[in-house]
């Protein structure tokens, strides 16, 4: 089983990654009460920082997401997961930003995560792992722009999970950041989300490959269960019109019903694809440990329930976006996040674009999106004395 | 209406015209009555032109709402900071003097609660500048009067069934609310059918019968 040896060393040693690493002098504090030490945090750097160190612009990723944000992903050979956002050229130009994208810690792409070697044991952590929170990312992401001598960043930008980790960036640390681009996010989890995440998380706890999170060390793998969590997931990225555009009732190379439980349908396929192709790259316990982090996340829980609190007097500048045809993130959540911001009386955009991509739009194809993000990055870096590309 | 001090001597046709950039008239005089650097919410920006003139002209920090996505999008993709709201519902959402001005150009008669969205206004800005159609103009009248429909200008082109247009009010009317609910005119200029202002000393019939738009410059009172 080359997959399962091949995730730990994914996870200790990430390929095309710089790694930075943190020793027992600089631990990382949870929100749980712990400290993680000694952690990594693996990750990618694309063009070059500017001589007064302004144009530096940090890419959360989402919940499967990772470092690989506009290059080659070592593990499936596929392009950057937001190339279309990010390159030469792109909205998020790295002719003219400094690039940094790092992979969360609690994931499976080089940043510390259960599925890491625990140094004190020399076997992978597993659920001996610390449960993290979207505040304990951005915490170890700080640290990693310290380690960089990067004191402020042009910009913080990412969609739905990656989202949220530019909320808590801009509360946490608004000194540090000149503008905000959460998309397609949310400052809390929805009990709708929630319920989704731990149906996904009792599909990969109910495989008995699962092995009460053990299965790396007794050399298994819960792939049916997390393939399970990853379709049912999917469904909540897309949207209805999205998959009655794209697969309607077809069937799947064949001209009528089997009468069987066979991948009759274009869409089971599809989804069956789908779960497969993620096992290939992800780690079931990442995957429970981040839609946890997902789950707790409350911005407006840490400022006595007063979300415009979260963002009081911040000298930010934010642009949220959101989808007509996401109902896993619906424009309702954004709108939350601009009344509190105005609230704040922060400099905030907020654009809603029409699309029938569902959630996934973020990721996708949407000119919208870039005129947008282009357009309120050119701005603010008019602002902040970053030169115009000739 | 002796308590108005009409607008102050930089404003003329002159200074209108040499205003760089190809700015309507009317929007280059909203500018004029907004103090330089101010912090500004314009209400109902459109496609951010405004937005755009005062950041330039007047090195304001400027923001919008916009009803219509079109816009809004437009408007972010300028680098302009607009979110997508409504005047008639999200006023509400912002603190007390958040805003030095704020700014409903060419939106009032669209508005569903107009005295509503005037008392936001100076809730939320210290000052608000107000242009708007005047219904009272003579073609207007001579149109519902002779011709016996409801009236159709450049300014209010849209026939009564598809018109956003919903409260029409005359320069009298305005100055009546303004009086009802104690603001304070600080300004107001009238422009006439060819887009330069009516004389300052005009009397204010004149200006409700040949101003063809209006802009006030209001402050709370007391």
């Amino acid at each position: 089983m080359p997959e399962v040896a091949d995730s730990p060393r994914e996870a200790d040693q990430p390929h095309e990654s710089l790694i930075a690493h943190f020793g027992a002098d600089r631990p990382l504090k949870l929100d749980a009460g712990v400290e993680l030490s000694p952690f990594q945090i693996a990750y990618k750097t694309y063009g070059a920082l500017n001589a007064d160190r302004s144009n530096a612009v940090l890419i959360c990723h989402a919940l499967t997401g990772d470092q690989h944000v506009a290059s080659i992903h070592p593990v499936t050979r596929k392009a950057g997961w937001w190339e279309t956002m990010v390159g030469p050229g792109r909205p998020i130009d790295t002719e003219r930003y400094f690039v940094i994208c790092p992979n969360v810690v609690g994931a499976c792409m080089g940043t510390t995560g259960p599925s890491s070697t625990d140094p004190k044991t020399g076997k992978p952590w597993g659920l001996d792992f610390p449960v993290i929170t979207i505040r304990d990312m951005v915490r170890a992401q700080a640290m990693l722009l310290d380690h960089l001598g990067i004191e402020s960043l042009f910009a913080v930008a990412g969609g739905s999970m990656g989202g949220m980790q530019v909320l808590q960036w801009a509360a946490s640390y608004p000194q540090r950041v000149f503008c905000a681009l959460p998309i397609a996010c949310a400052t809390r989890h929805s009990a709708q989300n929630i319920a989704f995440h731990e149906v996904g998380r009792q599909a990969i706890m109910a495989d008995p490959e699962w092995r009460g999170g053990r299965y790396l060390l007794e050399n298994a793998n819960p792939r049916r269960g997390l393939a399970v969590a990853r379709m049912g997931a999917h469904i909540t990225y897309l949207s209805d019109a999205a998959l009655h555009r794209k697969f309607g009732r077809k069937f799947q190379d064949r001209e009528n019903p089997t009468f069987s439980f066979d991948a009759d349908f274009e869409v089971e396929s599809y989804l069956r694809h789908q779960g497969i192709a993620f096992v290939e790259r992800f780690d079931a316990n990442s995957y429970l440990y981040l839609t946890r982090a997902m789950d707790y996340f409350d911005l407006a829980g840490d400022y006595d329930g007063t979300l415009a609190k979260a963002f009081a007097g911040t000298p930010t500048r934010f642009c949220v976006v959101s989808f007509t045809s996401d109902w896993l993130f619906p424009t309702s959540e954004s709108r939350a996040i601009v009344h509190a911001l105005n609230a704040a009386s922060a400099r905030v955009s907020f654009a809603e674009i029409v699309t029938d991509k569902g959630h996934d739009a973020f990721l996708l194809e949407e000119p919208e999106l870039f005129a947008i993000v282009r357009g309120f990055l050119d701005g603010a870096g008019k602002s902040r004395g970053l030169a115009a590309k000739s | 209406m002796s308590t108005l001090t009409h607008a102050g001597s930089n404003l003329n046709a002159a200074s209108v015209t040499s205003t760089p950039g190809t700015a309507r008239v009317d929007l280059v005089l909203v500018a004029q009555m907004v103090e330089y650097g101010a912090k500004v919410l314009d209400v109902g920006c459109g496609d951010g032109e405004l937005l755009r003139l005062l950041s330039e002209s007047r090195g304001v920090d400027g923001r919008g709402i916009e009803l219509s996505r079109e816009g809004v999008n437009e408007c972010v993709a300028k680098g302009l900071a607009v979110i997508q709201g409504d005047a008639d519902t999200d006023l509400g959402d912002y603190p007390d003097d958040a805003f030095d001005y704020v700014i409903l150009s060419q939106t009032l008669q669209a508005t569903r609660h107009p005295r509503i969205v005037l008392e936001h206004m100076l809730r939320i800005g210290r000052r608000a500048v107000v242009s708007f159609p005047n219904f009272g103009h003579w073609q207007v009248r001579m149109q519902l009067l002779f011709a016996g429909h409801m009236p159709r200008t450049d300014i209010l082109p849209f026939s009564w069934y598809d018109t956003p247009n919903i409260h029409h009010c005359t320069i009298k009317d305005f100055r009546q609310l303004c009086g009802t609910i104690g603001v304070k005119m600080e300004k107001a200029v009238a422009l006439n059918a060819w887009g330069s202002p009516l004389r300052l000393n005009a009397p204010w019939w004149f200006w409700n019968l040949f101003g063809e738009q209006a802009v006030f410059l209001l402050s709370r009172k007391g």
